[in-house]
């Protein structure tokens, strides 16, 4: 187990890159902790598995460095680095059998007969496969094939780190569940350092202790999941986490007022009372606020028309329009919503500033 | 609406005709010849199972059959490892990739009795690059008068034919293995021989049963190369099925024998190409369920 550092790393898939756009992964400066468990999030394109190929050494960064242990190992190859993983669609080799499969690694490295069997049975017992060891892998299930090929990384003891790039993709819906659970069991028992890639935040967050979002190639926040939750750096941290996502409102501030002007009609604007003061800010203002810290009623707040109303269960979600803006409000299952003239209040402690999509952050904080 | 209409059969009706005149009824000619005897002008005996017990008694045929049995078996030998070679040192992309499908494309393109004419001029000692060159090297080489020469000759005119295709359909085997599965080669730290081993080849497999198929076929059908380059000599060391089938039935017109023969010959194709198949598959099946 290591740790890992990225130092100033930043990849293009271009020869020559000429500006900032060039780059599919921006300049990243992070340390991964030994023992921890990460998620990267982000949409499809936005370089996640490109980060996580350059610290497997499948890809060789335009710039920067990486250390495993304060040891520089930019440009060792993948087998030097001792780290391991899985893919999105499950590798195994198919004419071997799930014990073999399981002892690959370990003969290529030359390790004594007695000492491989032995890790087999090991990591085969952790995993559950100790019944089908002697089953060929071709014709096993997508979830065993992924177990085998977790497996495989497991089995050498010296793993620097364990890689995920999307393994739950072609799992059916059911078994997902068990094997996000066995591998969180895993992380607790053995404390290996995983990086776990996924689009889906549902898997990034009960997965992962800390989530590292990413976003047109750059990282935008990390953090543990109910920070994500409660202070999202960034308007694309609060939209593309939580169901629904963050509403995400132009406004102009005024001290502890944000204005957020009707969209249809330029002359009136709305007032949102905010937790506290801002000054100076520059660039495009935007105000955001989670439809959980939104609340519906027929006295107090903002006008609103509501559109539609979906019943997810537990509670319901509101679509509506502030001046010509949609929000999602979320209504807990007593609440009522009014049926007509319905206003709208923000919780102003949880009411976000950002400027050009960045969070304001309290200087005094 | 009724549940079974037998109506339904007329759709059947324009497969059942094109079958009938493209396979059935030519073949059932070839049946009609094997069966019954003629002596000419037109008539016809009864005649049983009697040119199949010649056949099948015949020391020239059985002949025959042995030097096409060595024949696909040396030239699948040499071509299936060779083409497997070719595809793995293929490039993988770009232009030299386009470059090379192109060439290796260029002798399967080649009419049969274009590629016999080419190694016959190609292979003669008094106007042949190659007997020339040899000749002028010292080795005693002749394919019309020599045994060894002509089987040589034949062998490597049928690699250099045909080898592409085997190259071609292993390089589009490998071609549609995932990347992963080098990267997780390079993670498990695996050899260049491991992955050849337990990836490529295991990848390649469904290609390579079919290559080896039409290979086999096709080489245990061959006419228009050899009957061009050495017309089935020196003596008849290079005769072959298709070769000694044209004798019998447009040199000597035993049509009686040439039919019974003809249906043997289908018949092993079939047998030998089925029971391949049918090995492979199964095969398969069985390493899945195990």
């Amino acid at each position: 187990m290591a740790q890992i550092t990225l130092e100033g790393l930043a990849h293009s898939y271009l020869p020559n890159p000429r500006g900032e756009e060039d780059y599919a992964l921006k300049e990243l400066n992070h340390v991964w902790a030994d023992g921890e468990a990460y998620a990267l999030l982000g949409a499809s394109g936005c370089g996640k598995t490109t980060l996580l190929n350059i610290i497997s050494g499948l890809v060789r960064p335009s710039q920067g460095r990486i250390l495993f242990d304060g040891q520089d190992v930019t440009d060792a190859p993948t087998a030097e680095r001792n780290i391991a993983q899985v893919f999105q669609f499950p590798v195994v080799y198919d004419t071997l059998t799930v014990r073999d499969n399981l002892a690959f690694p370990l003969r290529n490295r030359g390790l004594p007969a007695a000492q491989v069997a032995e890790r087999v049975q090991a990591v085969a017992r952790m995993l559950g496969l100790s019944d089908m060891l002697s089953r060929r892998a071709r014709g096993l299930t997508a979830d065993a094939k992924q177990k085998i090929s977790l497996g495989r990384g497991m089995v050498r003891q010296d793993v620097n780190a364990l890689l995920f790039d999307e393994p739950l993709t072609v799992i059916d819906p059911h078994m997902k569940w068990e094997l996000r659970t066995q591998l969180k069991a895993l992380h607790r028992e053995f404390g290996h350092t995983m990086i776990y890639v996924t689009h889906d935040q549902t898997e990034a967050l009960t997965f992962a202790t800390r989530v590292v979002v990413m976003h047109e190639g750059r990282v935008v926040q990390i953090g543990t999941p109910q920070e994500l939750f409660e202070r999202p750096a960034h308007t694309f941290v609060g939209y593309f986490i939580g169901s629904p996502g963050m509403n995400v409102l132009p406004a102009q501030v005024e001290g502890n007022v944000a204005l957020v002007e009707s969209a249809g009609d330029a002359g009136t604007a709305y007032a949102v009372p905010l937790g506290r003061g801002y000054e100076g800010l520059a660039g495009r203002v935007e105000i955001g606020v989670r439809p959980e810290f939104a609340r519906l009623s027929a006295t107090e707040g903002l006008p609103v028309t509501v559109t539609r109303i979906e019943d997810v269960g537990r509670h319901r979600i509101v679509r509506a329009t502030l001046g010509g803006h949609p929000i999602n409000v979320v209504a807990g299952e007593g609440e009522a919503i009014p049926a007509a003239d319905a206003k709208v209040t923000f919780d102003p402690g949880h009411v976000g500033v950002f400027a050009d999509g960045w969070r304001v952050e309290d200087p005094l904080r | 609406m009724k549940p079974v209409d037998n109506r339904a059969w007329f759709l059947v009706l324009p497969v059942l005709v094109l079958v009938a005149f493209s396979a059935v009824i030519p073949l059932m000619t070839v049946v009609n010849y094997s069966v019954q005897d003629s002596f000419g002008a037109n008539e016809f005996f009864w005649n049983g199972i009697g040119w199949f017990d010649d056949m099948l008694h015949s020391e020239r045929m059985w002949n025959a059959l042995g030097r096409q049995i060595l024949f696909s078996g040396i030239i699948l030998a040499i071509e299936v490892p060779l083409g497997i070679f070719i595809a793995l040192n293929m490039p993988k992309k770009g232009f030299w990739a386009s470059l090379c499908l192109v060439l290796m494309a260029l002798p399967l393109l080649i009419p049969w009795n274009v590629v016999g004419t080419i190694w016959q001029i190609f292979g003669r000692v008094d106007i042949g690059l190659l007997g020339h060159a040899l000749a002028a090297l010292g080795m005693d080489y002749n394919y019309t008068r020599d045994v060894l020469d002509a089987w040589v000759t034949i062998v490597v005119m049928d690699v250099w034919h045909w080898t592409s295709l085997i190259a071609l359909l292993a390089y589009a085997g490998l071609r549609s293995i995932p990347d992963a599965y080098y990267q997780a080669a390079r993670i498990d730290q695996a050899s260049r021989w491991a992955v050849f081993r337990y990836i490529e080849l295991p990848k390649m497999r469904g290609v390579l049963v079919i290559a080896i198929l039409l290979r086999f076929m096709d080489s245990f059908m061959i006419y228009t190369e050899p009957f061009v380059v050495t017309g089935g000599g020196p003596g008849n060391a290079t005769t072959f099925l298709s070769i000694d089938l044209v004798k019998l039935a447009l040199g000597q017109f035993d049509l009686g024998p040439a039919a019974a023969f003809s249906l043997m010959y289908f018949l092993v194709i079939l047998l030998v190409s089925w029971a391949f198949y049918t090995v492979m598959t199964n095969l398969d099946r069985e390493d899945a369920q195990r």
